[in-house]
């Protein structure tokens, strides 16, 4: 009844069930209503039905022996070790594959969207070929061709290929030789920071040598060597040495050195190749959104090729490549959980696979899980968004 | 507005159902129909699909053996083939009404899963499988061998275990699908192939040269294999528990297949019993009378489905051992009908 007296005082235009305003608070509760009552109502049933089960929700399971194996990980692992450890084995190891693979697929995606712009025409559709088939063909095919076929069609241990420098493939991985660097080693490590840090200082002097007589040098000549020479000579002074551990066949494999397994490499090169074909035509996309007029305009001025990509077209590009650059990114990290397929232990394998297996903690193992890749997720789009938010025009 | 209190009454409506699904098993099996069965994707002689896709198996005719009883008709189960890593999930989550899928009964398992073993319909142990051409006698050459496992499995905790004990380089290859654990043995990565021995007979039936392989004579585990029911419900666990005792009883008592109606005249007190011929065994346990007249007429005893599915004449040819009746120098024992 109130509400009518409130009507008679203001603009009586609208009744009260009319106003746009309320009706937007009315709705908007209304769905906060539903929203919260929902979430209540699935925290309730979990809690009922893990009750009837006999079960519990908490995370002291973590702190408990795992009893399993690894066998690839990059922190000391043992069947004693503890379930956050294995957490933390199978974090480490997705990282390992996305970080490599991101690197890797960007420098593959990147020659093969310019080279799908080649002017050569065998060039050009090789590219476009590649593109095509590796793009339209599941991921998850693509990594048991690289596992099965592949790893069918090497040699048994016994018959290992040998590469140079006692390096050795087989079915069991790729082997090399491991370097294992003296103490005096330490110095050459100061002369490659030194080194980075003359040729950074080499680049600054030079663009202010440019801005003010015009004069280039050859900056990318001059620092290359200086990457090479002052390390050289720190390591020859030093009396630095590195010894090699060499791959030795035994029993059943090969022992020592590096070893690569064939579920790492597999699952390496299948998101590589799966991956740049997608960055491929998000470069090809970029350069063409270049218009043709920058290319004119920067011939007219007198520049060189090099200068013309490297200071016109490629800036302008990466406005447009970055923002889808960066799902590709993310989609990377995530597809690496296909790698429990062919045995590759990272995150999913290890956590969200034996690790809730063993335990039974299905709830809590899948959640961790995924709060890791939503944080990986979200970490690298904070970055790629710092990235383009630099790169991206100025507007004045 | 309404469509809103429409959501919200179709949300109480099944809350109301997630709780009303956790009460009576046999109802709701006995009102869909059929017994839904969790089965593995594919081992021979314990559950795979034959060459008409029909399933058969040592642990498919336990579901048929429930199905006879509770329904007279040993075809009214569907089955829902699993991995290893799915399996108590599909169990508690009620996806399946039982689970007999070469599951090792464990005590962490049994209290801390929300899940109840039934019995060990087959007493089994983990070995290993090695090529013939590697020349290995025995289980302690293997340090530093790559093994192929399947993971979330008793069997990566007891070879974790061993090679610990032993001292020896363990160096595993964990799958999910067993599937692929078989193909990376079979493509070389591994040099060996460890599961239940049974498994492994059952798998080397099928590869192309099985003479090729050679399973090692040691045991290193304990692995009693047995149905699984949800926690909770104690009318489905009995009956689930006494179709099992009621294939060992049929065989201990001679009844099978073939001669169970001549047995329907048995002088035999314990005959007439278990055939339903005298008293009523059933009707407490939700079942008609006759429950395991129907379970002996449709599947067989023990001894018969373990001859048909993993015993000497089968390609997996695995002699009785452990799992002959208590009487015969085995282990497998059903307490007295009575």
């Amino acid at each position: 009844m109130t509400t009518r007296d409130l009507g008679h005082d203001a603009a009586p235009r609208v009744s009260f069930f009319n106003d746009p305003k309320i009706r937007g608070y009315i709705y908007q509760f209304i769905v906060a209503a539903i929203l919260v009552g929902f979430g209540v109502w699935i925290v309730n049933n979990v809690a009922v039905n893990l009750a009837a089960q006999n079960k519990t929700i908490g995370f002291d399971f973590l702190w408990k022996t795992a009893g399993f194996d690894i066998s690839f990980s990059l922190i000391p692992w043992s069947r004693a070790s503890f379930y956050w450890e294995a957490f933390l084995v199978g974090i480490l190891n997705t990282l390992l594959v996305a970080f490599i693979g991101i690197i890797l697929a960007t420098m593959l995606g990147f020659t093969l969207g310019i080279a799908r712009l080649s002017s050569n025409f065998i060039v050009s559709s090789l590219a476009t070929v590649y593109i095509e088939v590796i793009r339209n063909i599941p991921l998850l095919l693509q990594l048991f061709f690289w596992y099965f076929a592949v790893l069918k069609a090497m040699p048994a241990v016994r018959n290992s290929i040998a590469l140079p420098f006692d390096a050795f493939i087989n079915q069991r991985g790729i082997m090399v030789p491991r370097p294992i660097p003296d103490e005096q080693f330490g110095f050459t490590w100061i002369g490659i920071a030194l080194a980075i840090a003359a040729v950074i200082a080499l680049r600054i002097w030079a663009k202010r040598r440019l801005e003010a007589t015009g004069q280039r040098f050859p900056v990318f000549l001059v620092g290359l060597a200086i990457l090479i020479v002052i390390p050289a000579v720190v390591f020859i002074f030093s009396g630095a040495s590195v010894a090699f551990e060499l791959p030795v066949l035994e029993r059943f494999n090969f022992k020592g050195g590096l070893q690569i397994p064939p579920e790492f490499a597999a699952l390496l090169l299948g998101l590589t190749i799966y991956t740049a074909a997608f960055i491929a035509e998000t470069v090809r996309a970029g350069i063409l959104a270049v218009n043709h007029g920058q290319t004119e305009a920067a011939q007219s001025l007198g520049l060189k090729d090099n200068d013309r990509l490297r200071l016109i077209i490629v800036p302008q590009a990466m406005r447009v490549i970055v923002p889808p650059l960066t799902s590709q990114y993310l989609n990377l990290t995530k597809n690496s959980s296909l790698g429990a397929a062919i045995g590759y232990q990272e995150l999913f394998n290890v956590f969200g696979g034996t690790s809730l297996n063993q335990t039974g903690r299905a709830i809590e193992c899948i959640a961790m899980v995924m709060l890791v890749y939503l944080t990986f997720s979200l970490l690298t789009s904070a970055l790629m968004n710092w990235y383009n938010a630099r790169v991206k025009l100025v507007e004045r | 507005m309404q469509k809103q209190l429409v959501t919200l009454a179709a949300s109480a409506i099944l809350s109301l159902t997630a709780v009303s699904a956790q009460a009576a098993i046999l109802d709701d099996v006995k009102a869909k129909g059929y017994v839904q069965c969790g089965v593995t994707g594919g081992v021979p002689g314990f559950s795979a699909p034959d060459s008409n896709n029909v399933w058969t198996g040592l642990e498919v005719d336990f579901c048929r053996a429930m199905a006879a009883a509770i329904f007279n008709d040993a075809d009214a189960v569907r089955f829902t083939s699993l991995t290893s890593q799915e399996r108590f999930t599909a169990l508690s989550a009620g996806e399946v009404d039982v689970l007999s899928r070469t599951t090792t009964w464990t005590m962490s398992r049994d209290t801390q899963l929300g899940i109840t073993f039934v019995g060990t319909m087959f007493y089994d142990g983990q070995g290993f499988m090695v090529r013939k051409e590697d020349g290995i006698a025995s289980t302690l050459d293997l340090s530093g061998a790559a093994i192929c496992i399947e993971s979330g499995t008793t069997t990566e905790l007891n070879a974790a275990d061993y090679f610990a004990a032993n001292n020896m380089e363990f160096n595993t290859v964990v799958f999910v699908d067993q599937d692929e654990v078989v193909k990376a043995y079979e493509d070389g990565r591994c040099d060996v192939y460890t599961t239940d021995s049974s498994a492994l007979a059952a798998e080397r039936s099928k590869f192309a040269n099985p003479d090729d392989h050679i399973i090692l004579p040691e045991i290193i585990s304990k692995e009693p294999l047995g149905p699984v029911v949800r926690s909770g419900d104690s009318q489905w666990f009995n009956l689930a528990r006494w179709t099992y005792f009621a294939l060992l009883e049929a065989e201990e008592l001679g009844v099978t297949s073939a001669n169970v109606d001549e047995m329907l005249g048995s002088d035999n007190p314990a005959i007439k019993r278990l055939l339903g011929v005298e008293g009523d065994f059933g009707t407490p346990l939700g079942v008609t009378k006759d429950w395991a007249y129907q379970i002996v007429k449709l599947v067989g005893n023990y001894a018969e489905t373990y001859d048909r599915n993993v015993g000497p004449s089968t390609p997996i040819g695995l002699e009785r051992g452990l799992n002959a009746l208590w009487k015969d120098g085995g282990i497998q024992y059903a307490p007295p009908i009575r």
